[in-house]
């Protein structure tokens, strides 16, 4: 088994982790019949027997043009990945049970389309992208994140059965992919605040209570807050505006590892915290995250809430602060 | 793996590809399906075709397989059986149009396309000439195409038809050297079913009124000959078919012969070399002319004179053989063939009889009463006519003394009659007489209305000497042909009529193109490979040498097909593979370029670290920049090229 496992790392040039771009070269790509090209291949016999047997000499010409067409096919199927450039991007994080979609640039160097690229992981589900020439596209090749933490979703198979699908080509590509996957947010009623400013901070002019003005639409404000009426009114309005409100109660919100005590789980107690975390930003609070190993100081903000979820995702993983 | 196999869809934009495919390769099967399946498998492909575009489901399986035991049950009633060879192509026609009615999978459609190839090739079996061959080519395409249809995804059709075309344009040289080089095998490898070879038309076995006009209404091909020299007189032409010495009172036809000699045959004159390419007739007949003198090797004589092939001829075949015009033969023939030669039936036709018995007592050389009996036909105003009369009982004496209107049967069996009335043995000979020269190839045409029947009488001291009455009655039939013989106003099929210059020549070039195609294309057997290998060069070449050099070759264009393929594969424009010749000569001298930095940032950071190559570098890369980003012109790649050539080759710069 170990030794098979060597032959086909050694056939397949298998490697640990590969530099971006990949330019696809002749080693790389390997190619194959189909079942429908034996198929093919039987037919052809079949004819080739019904030809001599007949003695027809036209029914020969049709079986070796056809035979002809067979190689021909062979090695516009490999052309069809021969010299692709292929640059792995980043993955946008997502929750556990979710799938995450890893990017992948593709460029086309060559006078000539490519058709049907198929990339997939492992016996998973293909994603396939018809390329022009001369363009770059991207595509996203999926993989279902089942558990919280940092996914490795492994290597890439590039597979395409153009133009017969009478032979397929494949090659395995091996960039350095990584997703993070957060933990599944659980609902649950939001803890009591904890902690309340000191008034005349400069934090503290910001709150739900009192209407102070209009101002600039950030893309972290939340959109029960853009000013539809103002919008409507004239409609070239852009940017957007917001309602901005001053006053109020400041409220800090801890979400303390120790406030899911009640869950012996620590996999269920990090999904109560992601549920806290994702209550706790559309309700615009103000909060903070304390782990058994971390502390993060209260702060709101869509990149706030992401470095929030993230920590929980690595949560005796791995150490975030060392990346 | 199997399961997801499975799980492939049809994408449902390839089903109008597939039910072309389906009707493309199903349609030219039409002229000889019986009408009703025809029908059917119109009728279901146009169901399926409805069904696609109301986007309704597909009938159900239980359907299908009534629908497919029906049929089966149809076509084996109408042919009584279902492994002959018309059976066969009818079930594949019928499985052709159900299988699209199952087409659910991606693997489904497969199976149609593989359908579709195999149907291709049964269209042969029934013609293989040019127009089949352009058809077959133009279905193949549109195969070709939905499988790329099926695999490439959406795409405009007329993007999907040019990739066919182009890959099989790119199929076509390794296709011709397959063809060339592949050792043929031939004959059949195994026995071919029992209507493999159906009846064609031809020479009837035996002669009675009518039967040889009904033939000259049919214009088709019945051999084409090449002669070595020139080809001799029209009036020489007498292809001889079977002979037919038993008479029953109606009917001429061979009569059984025990083991005889073959008659000796003495040439008079030097002996005329040709190559006959004769059409299948099913028969054993060659046809050679008359008298043959040298035959192919799988031939021999019979004791009438005729040359036979050992096997019926069931596929066009070429022989090459020789024949002498001027002969004596049969000076010492059998008792038992003369006597055949003098048989009739006991009793009828008794005015005939008596008018021989006369001839006999006036004459004692058969000669002349064999001139008797053409100078009655010439004087007693009979006539030469495709349209005779219906003969009863005693045709022969209805046919002297009623009707006197008669074609080369009638002329040849009432001659043989009278002579054999006379104590003349005498005998019929079928076959064909003179043919057409196509001025563009050379090859004489012989078709079968040029169908004749003619008479031979035995002369002691000389043999069997040729009669032909027609001669007497029509002379143009022998010496021009039988458009000219017959009187205006009776009908020939269109491609032995004479006028019509324009329409001739065309048809003339036209059947040199169908005989080159027959000769070269359809005839390339294992004789006409050899002829062919040894033309080129090759000699004596086994099947051995053949394959031998058919791998190298197929070898060789391969590698050529990806050295293409390998090659074409960067293809960057001069000015930027000049830059990137500077950037590589930089590399090496210690300054790499990084990937995201555009050419004037790269060349500031190299003065910056390098003063000495600044300049350089500056100058490389704001000449590239022009020529890519801005209003270049080609001098600047020379520019480019100029910088790289003044940095140094080879060493590292410290």
């Amino acid at each position: 088994m170990r030794l098979l496992a060597n032959a086909s790392r050694w056939l397949f040039r298998l490697q640990r982790e590969e530099q971006s771009p990949i330019i696809l070269n002749q080693r790389r790509i390997f190619i194959l019949p189909t079942g429908a090209g034996l198929l093919f291949g039987a037919v052809l016999i079949v004819m080739l027997i019904g030809a001599i047997n007949y003695t027809l000499s036209l029914g020969h010409a049709l079986v070796f043009l056809l035979a002809s067409l067979g190689l021909i096919a062979m090695v516009h199927t490999f052309r069809n990945l021969l010299g692709l450039t292929i640059q792995a991007g980043r993955s946008a994080p997502v929750f556990a049970g979710e799938l995450a979609r890893f990017p992948l640039y593709l460029s086309n160097h060559r006078d000539e389309s490519r058709c049907k690229l198929e990339f997939q992981f492992d016996k998973l589900d293909s994603s396939s992208i018809n390329l022009p020439e001369r363009a770059s596209a991207s595509v996203h090749v999926t993989c279902p994140a089942r558990h919280r933490g940092r996914l490795k979703p492994g290597r890439i198979i590039l597979h395409s059965r153009y133009p017969l699908g009478l032979f397929r080509a494949w090659s395995y590509l091996q960039p350095d992919l990584s997703c993070v996957v957060y933990p599944t947010p659980i609902a649950r009623p939001l803890p009591p605040p904890t902690a309340i400013a000191e008034p005349g901070s400069s934090r503290g002019n910001t709150g739900q209570e009192d209407f102070s003005g209009l101002r600039l639409h950030n893309p972290s404000d939340s959109p029960r807050h853009i000013a539809w009426k103002a919008v409507a009114r004239s409609v070239d309005a852009y940017p957007l505006l917001v309602k901005h409100f001053a006053g109020g109660a400041h409220q800090e919100l801890w979400l303390d590892w120790g406030l899911t005590a009640s869950e012996a789980d620590d996999e269920t107690r990090l999904s109560i915290l992601a549920g806290w975390i994702i209550s706790a930003e559309s309700a615009q609070l103000r909060y903070g995250l304390t782990l058994p190993s971390q502390t993060i100081p209260p702060d709101s903000g869509t990149a706030h809430r992401e470095r929030c979820l993230e920590t929980l995702a690595l949560y005796g993983h791995e150490n975030p602060e060392t990346r | 793996m199997k399961t997801r196999k499975h799980a492939e869809p049809l994408e449902r934009a390839a089903v109008p590809w597939l039910l072309t495919c389906a009707l493309a390769t199903a349609a030219p099967h039409a002229s000889h399906l019986p009408v009703w399946l025809s029908c059917l498998v119109s009728g279901v492909i146009a169901s399926r075709f409805w069904l696609w575009n109301v986007n309704k489901p597909l009938p159900s399986r239980w359907l299908l397989t009534l629908l497919v035991i029906a049929a089966t049950a149809g076509i084996a009633l109408q042919y009584r059986t279902i492994l002959g060879r018309d059976a066969g192509v009818a079930l594949l026609v019928l499985f052709m149009a159900l299988k699209p009615m199952e087409m659910r999978w991606r693997r489904d459609a497969i199976v149609v396309v593989m359908l579709g190839f195999f149907l291709l090739l049964t269209h042969y079996l029934y013609s293989q000439s040019i127009p089949t061959g352009l058809w077959l080519m133009t279905a193949a395409t549109l195969q070709t195409a939905t499988l790329v249809r099926i695999y490439g995804g959406s795409q405009p059709p007329a993007i999907i038809m040019r990739k066919a075309a182009t890959m099989l344009a790119q199929a076509a040289p390794l296709m011709l050297v397959l063809f060339v080089l592949f050792p043929r095998v031939s004959g059949p490898l195994w026995g071919l079913p029992q209507d493999a070879h159906s009846s064609r038309s031809g020479l009837p076995d035996s002669i009675e009124p009518g039967s040889i006009s009904d033939l000259v209404l049919n214009g088709s091909l019945a051999f084409r000959v090449r002669f070595e020299e020139t080809p001799p007189s029209n009036s020489n032409l007498y292809w001889r078919g079977p002979v037919m010495d038993e008479f029953d009172g109606r009917t001429w036809r061979p009569a059984r012969l025990e083991r005889e000699p073959v008659p000796k045959i003495d040439a008079l004159g030097k002996s005329t070399r040709y190559e006959l390419t004769l059409e299948p007739q099913n028969q054993r007949w060659l046809l050679a002319l008359d008298a043959p003198a040298a035959l192919p090797p799988d031939a021999h004589l019979s004791p009438r004179m005729q040359a036979l092939s050992r096997h019926p001829i069931r596929a066009r075949s070429r022989f090459t053989m020789q024949s002498v015009l001027d002969y004596r033969a049969g000076i010492e023939e059998s008792a038992s063939i003369l006597k055949l030669a003098r048989q009739l039936p006991a009793e009828g036709n008794a005015r005939a009889r008596a008018l021989a018995k006369s001839w006999q007592e006036k004459h004692h050389n058969p000669a002349a009463i064999a001139a008797e009996a053409l100078q009655l036909f010439r004087e007693e105003n009979f006539i030469y006519t495709l349209q005779p009369p219906l003969l009863q009982e005693n045709s022969i004496d209805q046919f002297l003394y009623e009707t006197r209107r008669g074609f080369c049967e009638h002329y040849a069996s009432a001659f043989v009659f009278l002579m054999r009335a006379a104590g003349v043995p005498a005998r019929i000979v079928a076959g064909y007489q003179g043919g057409e020269i196509n001025p563009v190839d050379g090859y004489l045409t012989v078709r079968q209305s040029d169908a004749h029947a003619w008479a031979e009488i035995w002369v002691a001291g000389r043999g069997w000497q040729r009669v032909d009455p027609t001669a007497a009655i029509a002379p143009a039939r022998v010496e021009s042909g039988i458009a000219d013989a017959l009187p205006a106003g009776e009908s020939l099929p269109v491609m032995a009529r004479v006028d019509l210059g324009w329409l001739r020549q065309m048809r003339f070039r036209w059947e040199a193109i169908n005989n080159s195609w027959n000769q070269w294309v359809l005839g390339y057997n294992p004789e006409r490979q050899r002829e062919m290998l040894s033309r080129i060069g090759l000699g004596e070449i086994d099947w051995r040498g053949m394959t031998a050099l058919l791998s190298v070759i197929c070898g060789v264009l391969l590698a050529a097909i990806t050295m293409w393929t390998l090659w074409s594969r960067s293809r960057l424009d001069p000015a930027q593979r000049a830059w990137f010749r500077c950037c590589a000569r930089l590399k090496k001298l210690g300054m790499p370029r990084h990937p995201w930095e555009g050419p004037l940032a790269y060349a500031e950071r190299i003065a910056k670290s390098h003063a000495g190559y600044g300049e350089i570098a500056l100058q490389a890369a704001s000449a590239y920049a022009n020529v890519r980003y801005g209003k270049g012109n080609p001098l600047d790649i020379r520019i480019i090229a100029a910088a790289t050539k003044r940095l140094p080759n080879n060493w590292r710069f410290t």
